[in-house]
């Protein structure tokens, strides 16, 4: 929307207008100078016309009350109650785009968090204050798996619990329900706060959904000294809305129409996560997307992967085959894992056992691409041992119930079940002093 | 004159001025009433195109613009050394002094503390002529770098008329007087200013003959770069480039590292602020933290100040370079910075090339990149210093065929192909050995021949070359299986394997396995070429594949990268002897033991 006769507006600033019926929306301008401004309509610009309609520029840039009693409320894409609740007493305004945290007030994420998902905590290890996004495909179970680390999260030896900030972006009313469901029953709903934009939402709110709920994220983190998990669902959503406007916008497109600055505009919501020196709080981010068609190098994942500090995959052929969590960990990472574990963090054997399963995970793969030609009976010693080794991988490790919660020796115990289906020579990733204590197989 | 102009238009990072006539081309300009830093990309009129290094929320038409006069500079001064800066070098520590955990606007900082006192030894006297690039004398900026007080390198030759003794003084204080021939006089001081887009000026260039030691057995020993060399590492990201670029700017022998985080995460500038404090450098026993500077501009901080990261950084780098110091500096990630370039560029709306780039993209870097090199340096007295240039470049969907990645291969001399299927399988560093190159090792293969081994070159052709008849083998392997080629090609497999699992594969969180010396790189691949040979001996003799698969030896060399330290090297002779002794006999009863 561009308007005329525009002669004190400034960038980013918030505008309201006002259609002929007497409705108001919220927009904010994006471009303003020569006595017109664009405008970007966040509740879409259905009614409204050229004659008639009228605007307002308030002065200031988007801001988001923000208090303690948000905590058990459910809010709408742009930050307003949609529970049938009143308003929350603000305490202060926060401005949505917040600002980007100074590299040397940041406190280096290195605290475990257990999950109870095994093939998280053994191999992609979160860590507070990290960003780990999943990558899912449409009709896979990171809904399920996001609500389960939700539930179960916890750092081993402390009783605090994580607030969970949860954004519902243009998702189907189902699955907004079903995380909300999920929150109830386990009582985490009372430390929780929930943004909801479903799917046939205007899709511009949605450009505001993410950082009005990271401003909360950042808020109960930072000024209230909880430790604040953050989902974000679907991301996806979110990069279209973007291309939208920037197509309306007419704007000289980067990859597949994505505007040029995706990138950036990601990296806009994504560093939003991490602690501060000094401060008792942390965010931990757990943005969750869809690849379209699975494609792993579609612009979202892939820049989206440039900026988070790892990601955890998900693969079709394990969700077919029916096993929970259906963990790609060939193409998953955890960046931040060296950082969590190890002595006096969890257990001194950690990564490498996290390593040596990779790797025979990988060697299983191989051998079962070769299998396929030359069949089982081509193949070598080893070669067979490694094939039992990662079908166990997959129905003792990886699989999992929902709602199983496996603490951390647990995990790491069934991860050297599996080691000790291997010759203890091939442990090339592992310290001969761990070996002798935890090997389990034929020395 | 300094122009003085009122906004008329903003969209995100650009600004449009009218009445700026009097502007200059890159000149710096205070923009708005809250004094935000921006520069000038493009006059039209009396219209100035603006790019604005902080964020423009709540800037409006009307709001005054001025001009300085100057085009954007970095102080070059003690000082430096141990700090982080922003993109247009103001001290993050400041900012955060200043406007706290979160980065406000509109703060100006000095870049070194003007206040702090150093002790200056002169090494001119009175009488003295000094051109451009003299160096007038020295101060201890860290206990690892004694930093060379230059004169300025576009000052004309000079007679010193007066020089401070040896004291402390502070960078305000003026060390010294000289009049130039044509009778100007002319004052020193221990800091000058330099255009961040203008290369300093050196007297000559010199061949890279020297490699840069990074501790990182497939860098030095299968694609090395040289001191003044370029190299870019571009992967798809997990691929490891931020993890390979701490491990360089760790462990490079260099005397200098500055490291820039171009658009990067956050976290991973505090790691290396975090870590590089309590890392010691293995040749000087002091803190990594006293040889590095950082240049942050992380991700989300405004994007123009992104683009002018990388120009602050390589002037600094320069900056040493002059004094006669080996740099090396590390640019995370150049796509970013090019990203940067096309953001501006499409708010400029000026005609894009591919994917949306400017068409001044390949010139971009192309300057930037030739900007390494090893020179002597102007003024006296002689010396010779370097500056390396490492860029990690993003390319996306991990696509080599992207413009970022295209142009850059154009520009650089080593190529480091991080491969998305070794990043996979956990084969750390994932630097494919079939797609790499580098194009220093013939020049500094005299180095390694006089310095560490003279059989340098053979071991690494003959190891390089098992890698590359397995790399051929494979293709038969995966149609027909493995049991279908001759022992003698299975061994080739075998060896390979032992490559990449005991050279190839370095762990950058092991203590010991994180920097390998070249004395150490040496004897490893030694270790696994003669392993060959025997093998290959055996093989003839009659004996089985099955029997070499089973020695102990074999677990014994993948594991020598971490359980054999640097200190303890000469236990690789002993290895090298089991080895040997494995072959004897039966080969059934050696024992085997580190």
């Amino acid at each position: 929307m561009v308007v005329d006769g525009v002669t004190t507006a400034s960038f980013d600033e918030l505008v309201e207008i006002e259609t002929n019926e007497g409705e108001r929306r919220l927009g904010k301008v994006l471009e303003v100078g020569s006595g017109k401004a664009v405008v970007q309509v966040f509740e879409g610009t259905t009614g409204l016309a050229i004659t008639g309609t009228r605007v307002k520029f308030l002065g200031k840039t988007m801001a988001m009350p923000v208090s303690q009693e948000l905590l058990g409320r459910v809010f709408d894409g742009l930050g307003r109650p949609n529970d049938g609740l009143p308003d929350p007493v603000a305490d202060k305004f926060l401005d949505v785009n917040g600002e980007p945290m100074n590299p040397q007030s940041r406190e280096y994420p290195t605290s475990f968090i257990q999950t109870g998902v095994s093939v998280i905590d053994g191999m992609l290890t979160l860590v507070r204050g990290q960003k780990l996004p999943i990558f899912s495909g449409s009709g896979m179970s990171h809904n399920i798996l996001a609500a389960q680390i939700a539930r179960q999260a916890t750092v081993v030896g402390t009783n605090e619990d994580f607030a969970v900030v949860f954004a519902a972006i243009g998702v189907q009313y189902s699955e907004a329900q079903y995380f909300k469901r999920s929150l109830e029953e386990s009582g985490a709903l009372k430390r929780s706060v929930l943004f909801v934009n479903l799917a046939d939402d205007p899709a511009i709110e949605r450009i505001i959904t993410p950082r009005v709920a990271l401003t909360v994220a950042e808020y109960l983190a930072f000024d209230l000294g909880m430790h604040v998990l953050a989902l974000l669902t679907d991301m996806t959503n979110y990069a279209e809305a973007l291309r939208e406007i920037s197509a309306a916008r007419e704007e000289v497109p980067g990859r597949k129409g994505y505007p040029g600055y995706l990138y950036t505009d990601l990296a806009n919501n994504y560093e939003r996560a991490g602690r501060i020196k000094g401060k008792n709080g942390s965010v931990t981010q757990m943005p969750i997307l869809s690849m379209p068609a699975d494609d792993i190098t579609h612009p979202i994942p892939d820049l989206t992967g440039y900026i988070t500090e790892g990601q955890v995959v998900l693969g079709r052929d394990l969700f077919r085959k029916g096993i929970y969590p259906p963990v790609n960990v060939m193409m998953s990472l955890s960046r931040l894992m060296k950082d969590g574990v190890g002595e006096g963090k969890t257990r001194s054997d950690h990564m490498e056992v996290g390593n040596q399963l990779y790797d025979a995970y990988s060697r299983a793969q191989e051998v079962r691409a070769l299998a396929e030609i030359v069949g089982k009976a081509g193949l070598t010693g080893v070669d067979l041992k490694y094939l039992d080794a990662g079908d166990s991988f997959e129905t003792h490790f990886l699989k999992q119930s929902p709602d199983e919660n496996r603490n951390l020796d647990e995990t790491l115990s069934r991860a050297w079940d599996i080691l000790a289906t291997l010759p203890e020579g091939e442990l090339t990733k592992i310290k001969d002093k761990h070996i002798q204590q935890y090997y389990k197989g034929n020395k | 004159m300094v122009a003085k102009g009122r906004i008329v238009w903003v969209s995100g990072p650009a600004v449009k001025a009218d009445g700026m006539s009097t502007v200059k081309m890159y000149e710096t300009v205070e923009v708005g009433d809250s004094k935000l830093i921006g520069e000038v990309i493009r006059l039209t009129g009396d219209v100035a195109f603006i790019q604005v290094y902080e964020s423009t929320s709540g800037l409006k038409p009307g709001e005054p613009v001025t001009g300085t006069g100057q085009p954007l500079s970095v102080l070059l001064g003690p000082g430096i050394l141990g700090r982080i800066y922003d993109g247009i070098q103001r001290p993050l520590d400041e900012i955060a002094e200043k406007s706290g955990a979160f980065i406000g606007r509109g703060i100006t900082t000095s870049p070194v503390d003007m206040k702090k006192k150093y002790k200056f030894t002169p090494s001119v006297k009175k009488d003295d002529t000094i051109l451009g690039g003299s160096i007038l004398g020295a101060v201890e900026e860290t206990p690892l770098l004694t930093h060379r007080i230059l004169v300025p390198p576009n000052y004309p030759e000079a007679t010193i008329t007066e020089i401070a003794k040896e004291g402390e003084y502070d960078l305000e204080h003026i060390i010294g007087h000289a009049n130039s021939k044509n009778g100007d006089k002319i004052e020193l001081k221990m800091y000058h200013k330099w255009p961040v887009r203008k290369p300093r000026p050196y007297s000559e260039r010199f061949d890279p003959t020297i490699p840069l030691i990074t501790g990182q057995r497939i860098i030095d020993t299968y694609f090395p770069i040289a001191k003044g060399g370029t190299g870019a590492i571009p992967g798809g990201f997990g691929t490891g480039k931020t993890v390979t670029l701490h491990q360089i700017a760790k462990w490079a022998d260099s005397k200098v590292v500055v490291y820039i985080g171009c658009g990067e995460r956050g976290n991973e500038m505090t790691e290396v602020l975090v870590e590089f404090p309590h890392l010691i450098d293995p040749r000087s026993q002091r803190p990594l933290m006293e040889r590095t500077v950082l240049v942050a501009n992380t991700s989300n901080m405004p994007v123009a100040a992104r683009e002018a990261s990388i120009y602050t950084g390589v002037t600094m780098a320069e900056y040493y370079r002059d004094m006669g110091y080996d740099v090396v500096l590390v640019a995370d990630s150049t796509s970013r910075w090019a990203e940067a370039l096309r953001e501006m560029s499409g708010r400029l709306e000026e005609m894009p090339a591919e994917e949306g780039y400017p068409s001044y993209l390949a010139s971009r870097l192309a300057e930037f990149y030739e900007r390494a090199g090893r020179v002597r340096a102007l003024g006296s007295p002689d010396r010779s210093g370097s500056v390396t240039l490492v860029g990690a470049v993003s390319p996306s969907g991990a696509d080599f065929t992207e413009p970022v990645t295209t142009h850059t291969i154009r520009f650089i001399k080593t190529f480091w192909a991080l491969d998305t299927r070794l990043a996979y399988s956990r084969h750390y560093p994932s630097i494919n050995w079939m797609q790499s190159y580098s194009g220093y090792l013939e020049d500094i293969s005299k180095w390694w021949k006089e310095n560490v081994s003279p059989d340098w070159y053979d071991l690494r052709a003959e190891s390089y070359h098992i890698l590359q008849r397995e790399d051929t083998l494979k293709e038969i392997v995966r149609l027909l299986g493995p049991e279908a080629l001759p022992d003698e090609e299975k061994l080739v497999l075998e060896v390979a394997r032992m490559l990449k699992i005991g050279i190839l594969q370095q762990n950058s969180f092991d203590k010991v396995d994180t920097y390998c010396s070249p004395a150490k790189q040496l004897k490893l691949v030694r270790l696994m070429v003669m392993f060959y040979k025997e093998s290959q001996k055996a093989l003839k003799e009659g004996k089985s594949l099955a029997d070499i698969r089973a020695l102990p030896i074999i677990t014994t060399l993948l594991k020598a990268k971490f359980e054999v330290t640097d200190e303890q090297i000469s236990k690789l002779d002993e290895i090298e002897k089991q080895l040997s002794d494995s072959f004897k006999g039966n080969m059934e009863e050696v024992k085997v033991s580190v």
